[in-house]
């Protein structure tokens, strides 16, 4: 459900790893996050995907990846990463007026 | 499925939250502050006040804890059920209810405390689960009942939860609640079924019926008044209803469905009222909600034990897992080098 969590886990030797779950609902669809589980290895975590996320045939294909594989950008980044696109409103198609004749465009 | 008033605390004693004895930065608070006002949502790297994780996590796994808990009671009547078609949705019920907790576990484990660690905290009887499996299912009518009102309360009360301000939280609990749906009207179904049998069928449920009502009444938790840490959960957007507003929604929604069933709640100041808008209804013991809730309710002990044992007997397998992962890990690197 995360990507880094603290490390001050004392049980962690004996705990399974942790994987994040993709699943993708339909074909031409994206696989989607929907959560996470604990398994062992790779196979199991697909496995145990199945059981746990798709009890109502919510996908027809699953991702499992070590969470800890993942890299996250910082929430305290918010600003310097996303702040950038937000007066380039010339982005967007509704910037521009175009004469109503023209139709659609 | 399963919640109970989610202001129950874990440790004996202490009914409110303690005094913050950390002291936030000014900056961060405010922007938390700020965030949570425009009902906006925490997700798990944001910075959050140190009381606000202990509160999620302490919520969420007591609620996580329940619904692990929860799959007992019900089990038990796996190998009794009257037919292959209710073994059937008893078994997909049941097993529904360990998805749920994983779910939750995982949530939890965003805040950055670990599975082994919420699952101590249980196996130790530190932590909390719902006070309902304390109850045993003593006939097939309770696995019904079971369905029909503890689901219901369970679902009032955690529709709200799907605008929880912690994202994990709230996502989980919209899971939870598309797969919930299905409890509450296979159990009204079943009990439906037995409406139509017998005199001594009906009088089953009747039965049932009596032994459940308050004690699904008290699921949703102390009365508003006593029930401090839930001001501080309202501030965060963590708690949308109050317990009482629950309460009141869920006995609304529970007398049409009863008079239909043609079953009677155990209520004798049970009556709808004009001026209200709503249905008055009579006092709830709550010193046997605490006396439950403090361990010493009729299954207590015996629910614990069998979460323990069943831990404990699967150690190996966890182990023989992880032993089997770490050793494939290794022949694949030796062949890689």
């Amino acid at each position: 459900m995360s990507t880094s969590r603290p490390s001050t886990e004392p049980a962690a030797l004996k705990e399974w790893p942790l994987w994040e779950v993709f699943v993708r609902s339909k074909q031409g669809l994206e696989h989607k996050h929907c959560g996470s589980l604990h398994a062992a290895d790779a196979a199991q975590a697909l496995v145990m995907a199945r059981d746990v996320y798709t009890r109502r045939q919510e996908g027809v294909s699953i991702w499992v990846v070590p969470s800890r594989a993942i890299t996250a950008s910082s929430p305290d980044d918010k600003g310097e990463l996303f702040d950038p696109a937000a007066d380039k409103i010339y982005r967007h198609p509704t910037f521009y007026d175009i004469p109503n004749e023209v139709g659609h465009m | 499925m399963y919640t109970q008033s989610m202001s129950v605390p874990d440790d004996k004693g202490s009914r409110s939250v303690q005094p913050m004895a950390v002291t936030e930065p000014a900056d961060r608070m405010a922007r938390f502050d700020a965030c949570i006002d425009a009902d906006g949502r925490i997700e798990p790297q944001d910075w959050m006040p140190e009381a606000y994780r202990k509160t999620l996590v302490r919520q969420i796994s007591q609620h996580a804890h329940s619904e692990i808990v929860g799959m007992l009671p019900e089990g038990n009547w796996i190998g009794r059920a009257p037919s292959l078609k209710r073994k059937a949705i008893l078994i997909a019920k049941v097993q529904d209810e360990g998805g749920h907790g994983l779910y939750l576990y995982s949530a939890a484990e965003t805040l950055g405390t670990s599975r082994d660690q919420m699952l101590q905290a249980l196996h130790e009887g530190k932590a909390k689960y719902s006070s309902i499996f304390n109850y045993p299912t003593l006939t097939w009518a309770d696995v019904g009942v079971i369905g029909w009102l503890v689901d219901g309360a369970a679902i009032m009360n955690q529709i709200p939860l799907c605008r929880c301000s912690y994202g994990p939280y709230a996502r989980a609990m919209v899971r939870v609640c598309k797969e919930e749906s299905f409890h509450q009207r296979q159990g009204y179904e079943s009990l439906m079924v037995m409406m139509r049998g017998t005199p001594a069928q009906r009088e089953m449920v009747q039965d049932a019926v009596n032994r459940w009502w308050w004690k699904c009444l008290a699921m949703f938790g102390p009365p508003d008044a006593d029930s401090p840490n839930s001001v501080q959960g309202m501030r965060w957007g963590i708690k949308r209803v109050s317990n009482d507003e629950l309460r009141q929604q869920f006995v609304d929604a529970t007398v049409p469905q009863a008079k239909l069933l043609g079953v009677s709640l155990p209520d004798p100041l049970l009556k709808w009222n004009e001026a209200r808008g709503h249905h008055d209804y009579g006092p709830i013991d709550w010193d046997e909600f605490w006396h439950t809730v403090n361990g010493n309710g009729p299954c207590n002990k015996e629910r614990l034990a069998t979460r323990v044992k069943a831990h404990e007997d699967g150690a190996w397998v966890r182990e023989a897992a992880l032993a089997h992962a770490r050793k494939r890990q290794q022949a694949n690197l030796k062949e890689a080098a």
